[in-house]
């Protein structure tokens, strides 16, 4: 269990300074950075006062080991355009974009085992036929459209749902206010609902064809049979022995479904006015604000990594057949 | 017995190539299988847009008509009293040209972003296959890193840094790729190493270079055709994504993802038409390239095909 989980650590570790060097890199791909942190109407005097106050007038591998001193004391500049450090900004934006990302999740997987398992259960009817086409559909709707149309309809001529904005749940939770942050519950969800569609309908669709392809599968298996010819009641073969087997390619996917889910959140964040990292990026990509950029990126990036290191060990906890 | 010998007499229909018969085989399978060849079409249609979008374009994508801002679809008026299909945008452009304008950056990004990723990862994945050992290694865990987190995260960096453009897109967005390609290449690769006729190359004497290219990859061939069709579809959709965020193109060129970007701002005006066309067209594009792989996938290796 410990050369496992050292060993884990080690990749992620590996993982993180590969971000890092990432990150560096594209930096120096623009040719001399010192013109991204600089107006375009600065002197010649300036230019060249930022590129000696940033560093970037020394040797390369000097700068790097620079950069990931000061990355890992949690310094990534000060935000170009708002003026105080791009870490803060990041880290204020950051529990809105987890709590998009988490309830898409839940709701891409929690929707697709149910889904996949009536289509496998009833293959080859219409419930099979319908499932599986909503699939497919769900596989080619970029998610920031699903947004926009769920707006119009749902949002602006039904009125069932609001448009944009946020009501925050783990911040007030982090800050101590438990009973606040409860109390806030119902309407967080509320406004969470269409924004989380948006994201998590393309997972939920692959989902939904993964678990109805393994099921099928494992419904023609010999212990399915079996506990089919023992007489145990239909229901019970298919939740005890059946979806127990079946579910275990999605769980696998977990964590790389929050990366996949990170991604579309970025996106989705735009159309809802959703105040995350997402809308902080967009913001700073169009004011080229790079040290903002690179502090979501490299955040962002250690989040799934940390979370991709506890889901492998929570597996290799509870399945008995990952050997340590 | 008459007849007996009229067919005896009849010379032989001369003998169809392979590669012909297995073209038939594949059409009739595309035909009966129906929805494959409806994508065909929608597909042949978005090409035809692509290539032929100056011509067919009824209007010029980037004129403005601030007479005729936001104008409903089927509105006729000014100059020539042309006819707007599909209605105009906020700026008074014609969204049926700037549609089928649209069709040749979606295209030309997916093709060429697969060409790249599909080259780099290919030659990854034959030189990690083949010779094993520490290259393999460093290969693959660099294919590794990568995949430890969301790409779409570095591909928006990297298009801050580099600013918008087409090559940019494809570049960044063929790297994206690599990796699945050199995965499934590699895998193949190790198999096919070991098989009699990659030996009897190498044993007549065929530089390691023809036994890699020459011989194994032709024979890898059909999966990879399978991916990159999915993969098509899947950089279309990052192409649609990086183009909302503003980070395809340059604003004059026209994008569907762009559109959609630009119909945020008459969302609460109802202007629902310049949300729902472009919007269309990445769906039907996209989900025409996803049929397709389906269908290629069960044709090229029925083992594969998915249950039921």
């Amino acid at each position: 269990m410990w050369t496992f989980i050292i060993r884990r650590l080690i990749q992620s570790l590996i993982v993180v300074l590969g971000v890092t060097l990432i990150t560096f890199v594209a930096l120096q791909m623009s040719g001399d950075p010192t013109y991204l942190y600089v107006s375009e109407r600065a002197t010649e005097a300036e230019i060249q006062q930022t590129r000696v106050a940033l560093g970037f007038d020394r040797p390369l591998h000097e700068q790097y080991l620079k950069f990931l001193g000061n990355l890992a004391q949690g310094d990534f500049g000060n935000s170009l355009s708002y003026k105080r450090p791009a870490l803060e900004a990041v880290l204020e934006a950051l529990p809105a974009t987890i709590e998009l990302t988490l309830f898409s999740m839940i709701m891409a997987i929690g929707l697709a085992i149910p889904l996949g398992v009536f289509a496998a259960l009833y293959r080859g009817t219409s419930v099979d036929g319908s499932i599986m086409t909503m699939g497919m559909l769900g596989q080619s709707i970029p998610s920031f459209w699903l947004g926009i149309m769920m707006i119009m309809f749902f949002g602006l001529q039904l009125r069932w749902f609001p448009i944009s904005g946020h009501v925050p749940f783990i911040m007030p939770l982090i800050q101590g206010n438990v009973v606040q942050a409860f109390s806030q519950l119902p309407q967080a969800l509320y406004y969470l609902i269409m924004p989380s569609v948006a994201v998590g309908f393309y997972s939920l669709s692959r989902n939904a064809r993964l678990v109805r392809s393994s099921m099928l599968e494992v419904l023609g298996q010999d212990y399915v049979r079996t506990a089919r010819s023992k007489g145990i009641p239909e229901w019970a073969v298919v939740i005890r022995h059946a979806l127990r087997n079946a579910w275990l390619p999605v769980v696998t996917l977990i964590g790389l479904e929050f990366g996949f889910l990170l991604g579309g959140v970025v996106v989705v964040e735009m159309v809802f006015s959703w105040p995350g990292i997402g809308r902080l990026v967009f913001n700073a990509i169009n004011q080229r604000d790079i040290p903002v950029v690179q502090a979501s990126v490299v955040i962002l990036a250690l989040v799934f990594i940390s979370l991709n290191l506890i889901v492998d060990l929570i597996y290799a906890k509870i399945d008995p057949r990952v050997k340590l | 017995m008459a007849v007996d010998t009229v067919t005896a007499a009849r010379p032989a229909a001369p003998p169809l190539s392979n590669r012909r018969k297995e073209f038939r085989r594949a059409w009739r399978s595309l035909v009966a299988a129906k929805w494959p060849l409806v994508a065909l079409f929608i597909l042949l249609g978005v090409l035809f847009a692509a290539i032929f979008g100056p011509a067919i374009a009824p209007l010029d994508p980037n004129r403005q008509n601030i007479m005729l801002r936001l104008a409903d679809p089927l509105t006729a008026g000014g100059r020539n009293n042309a006819m707007f299909y599909l209605g105009t945008d906020g700026l008074g452009r014609d969204v049926l040209s700037r549609l089928l304008y649209g069709a040749r950056i979606s295209l030309m990004v997916g093709v060429f972003a697969i060409m790249v990723g599909g080259t780099i990862g290919v030659v990854a994945g034959l030189v990690a296959g083949y010779f094993g050992g520490w290259i393999d290694d460093v290969i693959m865990r660099l294919g590794d890193i990568q995949l430890a987190f969301p790409f779409i995260l570095l591909a928006i960096m990297f298009l801050v840094i580099l600013g918008p453009g087409v090559f940019n897109i494809i570049l960044v967005l063929g790297v994206g790729q690599w990796v699945t390609y050199a995965r499934i290449v590699r895998a193949q690769t190790l198999s096919l190493r070991e098989k009699e006729y990659v030996e009897a190359a190498r044993a007549l004497g065929d530089s390691t270079f023809s036994v890699i290219f020459r011989t194994i990859l032709p024979n890898i061939m059909a999966p990879l055709t399978v991916i990159a069709s999915f993969n098509v579809a899947s950089v279309i959709l990052s192409e649609a994504s990086l183009s909302f965020l503003g980070l395809g193109v340059p604003p004059n060129v026209p994008t569907w993802g762009a559109m959609l970007a630009d119909s945020r701002d008459q969302l609460m005006a109802n202007k629902w038409w310049l949300a729902v066309f472009p919007g269309l067209a990445i769906v039907c594009t996209v989900l025409s390239f996803n049929i397709l792989g389906d269908w290629l996938r069960d044709f090229l290796d029925p083992r594969l095909k998915t249950v039921g």
